[in-house]
């Protein structure tokens, strides 16, 4: 299993080769990697359906407990042969759909990192493992959907996506790491068992509003659903694969994933439950009202995965049966109609549900794939969805109080009826309603092929359920129970109130589309109301980030180095004074009574140099102040037991006096550029840091110190290096190599030198 | 003594970093050469001062018998004294070129990298 995922992301650097040989074909050929997963996941069906897990394990960080553990259980299963299954169908589909552009080696490379990333993120046990995959999701969902990057639209939604879903991811990681921390593992598996633990920590809140922020980014959830319309912006195959059958339903999986460990509180009801049927709602509304096929289709998507969110946070048998069994129908029926749509949009040139009719002669194959996919999509029997929503029906109606959810699902399914009619319907039937620049004709068989296989396993696993019931669905739902589980679906339960309450939306579904257009008119005033909907504040909270990125560079970055050095000067001096003060420091002032005479006499006149350096007008004298500085550390250095570094200090102070001075007659004399008042507070400032540096010595000097080097260097001077002068010994003998290392400094500068005063930049120079 | 030399490196402080926030490209060069003086001296004072007792192993002895000053910090500050000097020639040369190539000493006069018209 880990190496099927980690051969995935090396195939992905084949395809752009594998392009400029067999251009065209490269689809068939590509296709053969997730084929081949498929298969290699089928044979689990039999093991995992029997009750059985496959645990695979390889160290990665042990010491921080991060393993690539990899964890096939049912759940994991389903979604391993969702994204291989329908990505062989899509790797078919964009090979047509993208025939001849001149970067499908690039888009095949990015579409197989990201089912490789997906595949990783439903097989990971770790959760540190499944974070890193679901980043690369949102990662190469970023690259998919800003694809044709020549366009800003695309690359505009790109970013909101990765923002989004980025932001959100991570809330998950701290979420993930307080988790680790509460439950004491990193392991899925481990921690299913710690349930009553987790939830009875005092971090349990903050990390299930963590996870819940995370999953819910990806999963497109009120209010950050806005993205996911705005994808559509990617290639059609990308927004059927990452942004309707796969991706968008990891925040669904993460959910089901951990509702053994996070759900059963009331915070968990009464926060997913909610969020789940509002964005159900929100979603359903505002797919009616568009009229741009792709629009519909996300915003139902959103919808779908608003249900599948409500029915998690139910949390029942019934209910967990319901979510389970309505991922898998909206996949097939959603995947093929997204299919349908990019059919269309790649024969006739639009998408616009109004310019589109009568279709159904011209294309009969995509069109029998839209009529059986727009048939489950509205849920009639004997769709798989038509059992889907009988079940969702059977859960709710066991909720307490059933009404708001009941209402709610009826109006969601009232709604899906006319987007399946809009979509898979309509653009098929009645007269054609207007001329196309081509005659429109059936798209290559390798198109139409697809979305009719997806739309027809649809309608038979709806017509012949039970295997699926026994192979698939039943250790899905176990593994998100945690409870071994039996589930047989069937078509007819009788006439109860699930088949009048699903047969009246039906009705009023139909009576919707009908009138759709009258609807959509109705609607219209609402329309300044929805612009300023969540994404509103998100492009308001991006001007506002950018404002203050521009306010704060423009302090900081100011290009000025007097700004540049007080900033740093102010921060450190208050950081480190702060934390000074904060210790009651013992500064041992005492200590003074030692002074020699002459040594108070040198600092001084030490310090009375200083003070001519900076308040001289002559620079002259500035320097020869400078001189005397210097001077004056050298006689200290003589006085305190330091011969070598008073020698050094004398040659190389006069060097530099004399340096300066032969620089000094270049330069123009002093002028005043800083006012009064900034010299007022570049002095404070640096009282205030030479302040700090003095108590600093203070304490430092006031505590006795231990040398721990040292004695090292006294006792082996002359026995293992043979000199008496123990500085010399350290230099060239014991730190030899940091004296290479000095000599090479000094040899660049002069280099440098040496070339400054050499160098003819071509303008016309006095030397 | 150390309280003394607290004050003098306080004050060799305050002056360097004060020269080195003006505008002046020269002053600027003297801020640094005086800060230099004063991270030498700190460095000296952190072995602790001791008068009189060079770091020697006197002549027909194997071993320091009497306590003598901390050799490290010396041989630390003879590298810094060094390197110091070579950072100050170049800043020295620098600024003279500076001054050739753009006609001013004013560092907010060089906050751009295209030359002076």
């Amino acid at each position: 299993m880990v190496w099927i995922v980690l051969l995935s992301f090396v195939s992905a650097f084949f395809p752009p080769w594998l392009c400029r040989v067999l251009h065209s074909r490269t689809g068939w050929i590509v296709a053969l990697l997730p084929a081949a997963i498929t298969a290699y996941f089928a044979r689990f069906i039999e093991e995992i359906s029997s009750g059985g897990t496959v645990v695979e394990s390889m160290g990665w960080v042990p010491c921080l407990g991060i393993e690539l553990s990899f964890h096939l259980d049912g759940l994991s299963l389903l979604f391993a042969l969702l994204i291989s299954g329908i990505g062989t169908l899509v790797v078919i589909y964009s090979g047509s759909y993208l025939a001849g552009h001149y970067q499908l080696g690039r888009f095949y490379s990015t579409l197989l990192i990201f089912m490789a990333s997906m595949l990783g993120t439903v097989l990971a046990d770790n959760v540190i493992t499944l974070f890193v995959f679901w980043e690369l999701t949102s990662f190469s969902s970023y690259l998919l959907i800003g694809f044709n990057s020549d366009q800003k639209p695309a690359r505009e939604a790109a970013l909101q996506a990765l923002l989004v879903t980025g932001a959100g991811g991570l809330a998950l990681l701290a979420g993930f790491l307080l988790l680790g921390q509460a439950a004491g593992t990193l392991e899925i598996s481990a921690l299913l068992a710690k349930g009553d633990a987790v939830r009875s920590h005092p971090f349990y809140v903050p990390i299930l509003l963590l996870i819940l922020a995370g999953a819910m980014t990806k999963s497109a959830q009120f209010p950050f659903h806005f993205w996911l319309p705005n994808a559509m912006q990617a290639p059609t195959p990308v927004s059927t694969y990452l942004h309707s059958a796969t991706m968008v339903k990891a925040g669904v999986y993460l959910l089901a994933r951990l509702s053994p460990v996070l759900a059963g509180t009331a915070i968990w009801e009464n926060v997913v439950t909610p969020v789940g049927m509002i964005t159900m709602l929100t979603g359903a509304f505002l797919s009616l009202l568009q009229t741009d096929l792709k629009l519909v289709l996300a915003y139902s998507t959103v919808s779908a995965l608003g249900g599948m969110t409500m029915m998690l946070g139910v949390g029942s048998q019934p209910a967990a049966e319901a979510a389970v069994m309505f991922l898998v129908a909206h996949a097939l029926y959603k995947g093929a109609l997204f299919l349908v749509v990019g059919i269309l949009d790649h024969e006739t040139g639009t998408r616009q549900s109004g310019r589109l009719g009568g279709l159904f002669r011209a294309m009969p194959a995509t069109g029998l794939a839209g009529i059986l996919a727009g048939f489950s999509m509205a849920g009639f029997m004997p769709s798989f969805n038509f059992i889907a929503k009988e079940q969702t029906y059977a859960a709710i109606l066991e909720t307490t109080p059933a009404v708001f959810l009941t209402a709610a699902f009826f109006v969601a399914g009232t709604c899906y009826v006319v987007v399946g009619g809009i979509t898979g319907f309509q653009p098929f039937t009645g007269r054609p309603r207007e001329r196309f620049l081509k005659p429109p004709h059936e798209a290559p068989p390798s198109m139409w092929v697809c979305p009719l296989i997806m739309a027809a396993a649809g309608v038979l696993v709806g017509v012949f359920p039970s295997p699926a019931g026994k192979y698939m669905l039943s250790s899905a739902v176990g593994a998100v129970l945690q409870a071994p589980s039996e589930v047989q679906p069937a078509l007819w339960h009788g006439p109860d109130v699930k088949l009048f309450l699903s047969t009246a939306a039906m009705l009023a579904g139909i009576c919707l589309y009908l009138a759709r257009a009258k609807f959509r008119r109705s609607m219209e005033p609402l329309t300044p109301l929805l612009s300023k909907g969540p994404e509103h504040l998100y492009s308001l909270s991006l001007a506002w980030l950018d404002t203050i990125a521009c306010a704060q560079t423009r302090v900081l970055q100011s290009g000025r180095l007097n700004l540049y050095l007080l900033i740093t000067i102010v921060t450190t001096t208050g950081l480190v004074g702060a934390s000074m003060l904060e210790h009651e420091p013992i500064l041992g002032l005492e200590r003074w009574s030692d002074l020699h005479i002459y040594e108070a006499i040198l600092a001084v006149v030490l310090l009375t140099s200083t003070v001519v350096i900076v308040r001289s007008r002559s620079r002259l004298a500035a320097v020869a102040a400078l001189g005397v500085v210097g001077y004056a550390v050298a006689l200290l250095f003589l006085l305190f037991s330091a011969p070598d570094l008073a020698m050094t200090q004398f040659c190389i102070e006069t060097l530099s006096v004399v340096l300066l001075v032969m620089v000094l007659y270049r330069l123009p004399r002093y002028r005043d550029y800083s006012s009064g008042k900034e010299r007022f507070r570049d002095a404070v400032v640096a009282t205030l840091a030479g302040g700090l540096i003095t108590a600093l010595v203070l304490v430092a000097t006031a505590v006795t110190r231990e040398a721990r080097l040292t004695p090292f260097f006294t006792e082996h001077s002359l026995l293992l290096a043979k000199g008496r002068n123990i500085v010399n010994v350290i230099l060239v003998d014991f730190r030899g190599l940091d004296t290479l290392g000095e000599i090479t400094v000094l040899a660049v500068a002069a280099l440098g030198v040496y070339s400054l005063l050499k160098l003819n930049t071509g303008k016309k120079s006095g030397d | 003594m150390e309280v003394v030399m607290s004050f003098v490196i306080g004050g060799l402080y305050a002056s360097g970093l004060y020269l080195m926030m003006r505008r002046n490209i020269l002053k600027l060069v003297l801020g640094i050469a005086l800060l230099s003086h004063a991270a030498n001296l700190l460095i000296f004072t952190m072995g602790r001062l001791t008068r009189g007792h060079p770091p020697l192993i006197p002549p027909g002895e194997v071993r320091v018998l009497e306590s003598i000053a901390d050799p490290l910090p010396e041989a630390l500050i003879l590298t810094a004294i060094v390197i110091g000097f070579g950072v100050q020639a170049f800043a020295i040369v620098l600024i003279r070129r500076c001054f050739e190539t753009l006609g001013t000493d004013d560092l907010d006069e060089m906050r751009s990298t295209d030359r002076a018209p």
